[in-house]
């Protein structure tokens, strides 16, 4: 029995380790670690046209409407970027409301990955944008804003993050309310 | 016309951001979101060298709008990044989170201030 005992306490240190470093403190196990992981396929959901083209369409719509959003609220190079700012939170939100409900809806196949790559991958990964959101910190330390340049920054990472966790919280709630009891 | 040509670039952009992000994740696995950051920083050191072009050399800032707010705009992304970094928290990683965050921000600027200088030095 006791030359069992070290083995056995081993396993359960080993784990304890393994659960405390990986899924048991995640309150979202059900989300994909990364929205454009291809899933597994016969064919790779990247070599396929039908992906693409559900990409591409969903771009199309994103870049349009930050086209016209930086269109209507342009930036000067010296003040507060609010066009770019706003279309990266509210985009963030989105991905993370829209991820959150597929994943609860289902796995990730049909309709649902369809959804995925044309309103995930394309619409809100072209509609939200980090080369702008760079070119735009640039400009303003170029023009000697460094105050508005690095709280532009900090606040557009730190927003985006929140928004994209808001975003899965409050779909995890409207799941929950719909849910039977 | 500049419209459409626009758009057209940017869904060409989130294209490629998708074939780069499996292609990067067939040959390396890893639980931090490399090819997310390499998108964002690449795609911010080529708005940095068309921002140059339209700011130091005169070019035409229709060649800004298509390549820049279409294509880099469309390839990159913010709401992958954020959503990346919330589930690196949410699995306990929070150095990879605080380091995913960190090294897309400062890199990105970086790249795209290095974009913007070299077209000037030019």
């Amino acid at each position: 029995m006791t030359t069992d005992q070290p083995g056995v306490d081993g396993a359960d240190e080993g784990t304890a380790d393994a659960g405390r470093s990986t899924t048991s403190q995640d309150p979202h196990a059900e989300l994909l670690t990364d929205p454009d992981a291809p899933a597994k396929a016969i064919r790779p959901l990247h070599l396929r046209p039908s992906a693409m083209a559900w990409i591409f369409a969903g771009g199309i719509a994103g870049t349009a409407l930050r086209y016209y959003i930086e269109k209507a609220i342009p930036h000067d190079g010296a003040s507060w970027p609010w066009a770019t700012f706003l279309i990266n939170l509210s985009g963030a939100f989105l991905l993370g409301g829209l991820l959150e409900g597929l994943a609860r809806l289902g796995e990730d196949s049909g309709w649902r990955r369809r959804v995925r790559l044309c309103a995930g991958t394309g619409f809100c990964g072209a509609f939200t944008t980090y080369s702008t959101f760079a070119l735009e910190i640039v400009l303003l330390g170029r023009h000697g804003d460094f105050g508005t340049a690095i709280g532009y920054g900090l606040l557009s990472v730190a927003g985006g993050v929140i928004s994209a966790w808001l975003g899965i919280v409050v779909m995890a709630g409207v799941h929950r309310k719909k849910a039977p009891a | 016309m500049i419209a459409i040509l626009t758009f057209l670039a940017g869904a060409s952009g989130a294209v490629t951001r998708f074939l780069l992000d499996a292609w990067t994740k067939q040959r390396w696995q890893s639980p931090f979101p490399m090819a997310t950051v390499v998108i964002n920083i690449t795609g911010s050191l080529l708005l940095g060298v068309l921002a140059g072009a339209v700011l130091f050399h005169d070019q035409s800032s229709t060649w800004q709008t298509v390549l820049g707010t279409g294509f880099c705009g469309g390839y990159t992304t913010f709401s992958t990044a954020s959503f990346e970094t919330v589930r690196l928290i949410q699995q306990g990683r929070r150095t990879l989170a605080l380091l995913n965050a960190g090294i897309s921000l400062v890199v990105s600027v970086a790249a795209c201030a290095a974009g913007l200088a070299l077209v000037w030095a030019l």
